[in-house]
């Protein structure tokens, strides 16, 4: 068996024997006579019933976003558009479990045909059809395998369902033969830090008991021996127990630093003991009004999470709304290219007030706390915007302007910005979505939108170095900056500061803790030098 | 009858939670509520299902209609969560 690969979404290593989901029950060719269309209706509809009371039972026994998707789905299960549309089957002939079949596979072709986010609750509709037709036939329950023993579980897809009460004492890992990064199966399995591959092609080729080793960072999936399955557990269960005690700023294993920033949207994300905060975004005073927040009130908020960290700089962004996340109270056109349109510091063409409003109230609370706080903006693509940021930002009486390069214009022009303001701040996200010309909601351009393409890390290295020259500060703040092996890449082209989450900040701190400035310095040189983003990954995570 | 043009607050769209938000709402008024997008017909906006077949994305424009007493008190209600961001905020450096 050749080993396979995936897209890593949730990260972590692990090996062990997989087993595969139970499959769906399976309609007989024979299509039964209905006798009496009024039972098969009242079949049809108390199949449907039981599907959404389970759901809801399984729901409680979870909690927080895992609960949340079986509400959902229990909801959709006895949804009135779906009861109509299996009724009129069923009035037209068709007995219950097929009645059933056919009205979710229109209902799925539907969601598939909006694409995206959309397209992935197909999975819940497939879950409560196979769930009802088994009800429906006798058939037993499809759902998740008990071997007896730690397992990596194999699936085609999961559903919300089998995502939200698997084990994590009894799963190991969790490889799928479809799903994109948004999946249920990506946002699950981190939230409980299980190791998870998706798009895994000829993963369910593999024979329950096959012994495989699993990497959620890099996506590989490969075949091992029994004894090599323990001593990869036994490795992760000590790289874990490694992570836990480094503690302290972030720093190379010679000493070199690079502070560990965090991303945060509000004072109830700020850890008190962070080493300062790389992007504070100030979105959530504006969406949603009706009218534009006022200095005063705004003021007190900015005075609020500055108030709430110990020590260290505050990077504050600017409003990063507009196109993309409408602002009623500034009244703008709607776009056919929102993501391209009039957003971030964009808004300031026609509404100079809202900026000049936002950068009183942030002087005014910086003064009120002591707090060492810089200021950017998002979505410059000009040395001349990024000028006018500036002037505007010392004319608040703020002393550190900087602007986020997200645009490939900025980056490939980042000598002449650094020229006119004192930091820049690498939004990775955006930067990948632009340059790659991938919409970043569009969970079936993953693979373009992966931040080991060689455009975009060749973008950031470009930064960084135009960075060092000058002697300006270069930091990363996307999601990419709280993968491991892409801090190391970052901090080897010369990323001054990483701002992300708090919940990745540990893993990020053992990872440089364990490299030199060297070590890493070579790992950039690797990650450069790879052909596509796969091998980039894949030499990284060698070499490191 | 009474229509309301709202525009969708959640950033990614009325896709699971948001669109499930929307429909229990909807559910929970007194009158029956109907969701429009673009040129497609009015759908029930009580149906999760039919709601997330709208395929509306944050920034899209819907419009909501109902008849009947308290049909103004109830769009409102509505439009007020439609606007609302009921994503979780997500990364979005």
């Amino acid at each position: 068996m050749p080993d396979l690969a995936g897209l890593g979404v949730s990260p972590g290593r692990t090996a062990g024997p997989v087993y595969r989901m139970a499959p769906p029950p399976t309609l007989p060719d024979e299509v039964p006579a209905v006798a009496d269309p009024a039972a098969e209706k009242a079949a049809a509809a108390a199949a449907l019933r039981f599907v959404a009371g389970e759901l809801t039972r399984l729901s409680g026994q979870v909690e927080g976003p895992a609960a949340d998707v079986l509400d959902t789905e229990s909801m959709m299960a006895v949804d009135p558009t779906l009861a109509d549309a299996v009724a009129g089957r069923v009035a037209a002939g068709r007995p219950a479990a097929w009645a059933v079949t056919d009205a979710i596979a229109e209902q799925q072709e539907a969601f598939a045909a909006i694409g995206g986010y959309f397209a992935e609750r197909a999975a819940d509709l497939a879950d409560i059809r196979d769930r009802a037709v088994a009800h429906l036939l006798g058939a037993p329950m499809p759902g998740l395998p008990a071997p007896g023993e730690p397992y990596v579980l194999v699936a085609d897809d999961l559903s919300p369902a089998d995502t939200a009460l698997l084990d994590p004492a009894a799963v190991l890992a969790i490889v799928t033969r479809r799903g994109g990064p948004t999946s249920h199966t990506a946002i699950l399995a981190k939230a409980r830090g299980l190791p998870a591959v998706v798009g895994c092609a000829g993963v369910l080729d593999l024979a329950d008991g096959t012994t495989v080793a699993v990497d959620g960072s890099t996506g590989a999936v490969s075949t091992v021996s029994t004894e090599d399955a323990e001593g990869i557990r036994v490795a992760a269960a000590r790289e874990k127990a490694r992570m836990g005690e480094v503690t302290g700023p972030g720093r190379t294993r010679d000493g070199h630093p690079v502070p560990l920033l965090l991303n945060v949207g509000g004072a109830a994300d700020v850890n008190p003991n962070a080493e300062g905060i790389g992007l504070f975004r100030t979105e959530f005073l504006f969406l949603g009004r009706t009218t534009a927040p006022t200095v005063e009130e705004q003021e007190r908020a900015y005075a609020e999470v500055f108030g709430a960290l110990g020590e260290g700089k505050i990077v504050v962004r600017t409003l990063d709304a507009g196109a993309d996340k409408p602002l009623p109270f500034l009244g703008l056109a709607g776009e056919d290219n929102p993501a391209l349109g009039v957003r971030g510091l964009r808004i300031a063409r026609d509404h100079p007030e809202v900026l000049v409003d936002q950068l009183t109230a942030v002087a005014r609370a910086a003064d009120a706390t002591g707090a060492d706080v810089w200021v950017m903006a998002p979505m410059v693509a000009t040395a001349a915007e990024a000028d006018a940021f500036a002037a505007e930002v010392r004319k608040a009486g703020l002393p550190t302007a900087g602007v986020m390069i997200e645009v490939p214009a900025a980056a490939l022009r980042a000598r002449g910005l650094m020229e006119v303001v004192d930091f820049v701040s690498i939004g990775t996200n955006d930067l990948s979505q632009y340059t790659m010309a991938s919409d970043r909601m569009n969970g079936e351009l993953a693979d373009l939108l992966d931040p080991w393409q060689p455009a975009v890390l060749e973008l950031v290295a470009g930064v960084a170095g135009a960075g060092r020259e000058a002697g300006k500060s270069v930091g990363v703040c996307g999601e990419s900056a709280g993968d491991p092996l892409l801090a190391l890449v970052f901090t080897g082209m010369g990323v001054t500061t990483l701002s992300m989450s708090g919940t990745v900040v540990p893993a990020v701190r053992a990872a440089l803790a364990a490299h030199t400035r060297a070590d890493c310095e070579r790992l950039a040189a690797l990650a450069l030098a790879a052909p596509d983003a796969p091998a980039a990954r894949r030499a990284v995570a060698e070499a490191s | 009858m009474a229509t309301l043009d709202v525009v969708v607050g959640s950033r990614i769209g009325l896709h699971g939670r948001p669109a499930a938000i929307v429909a229990r709402t909807a559910a929970a008024q007194p009158v029956t509520i109907r969701i429009a997008m673009g040129d497609k017909p009015p759908v029930d906006a009580s149906s999760i299902i039919a709601v997330l077949a709208l395929g509306a994305h944050g920034g899209d424009t819907v419009t909501i209609s109902a008849e009947g007493d308290g049909a103004e008190a109830a769009l409102d209600a509505l439009a007020e969560v439609l606007a609302k961001d009921l994503d979780a905020e997500t990364a979005d450096a």
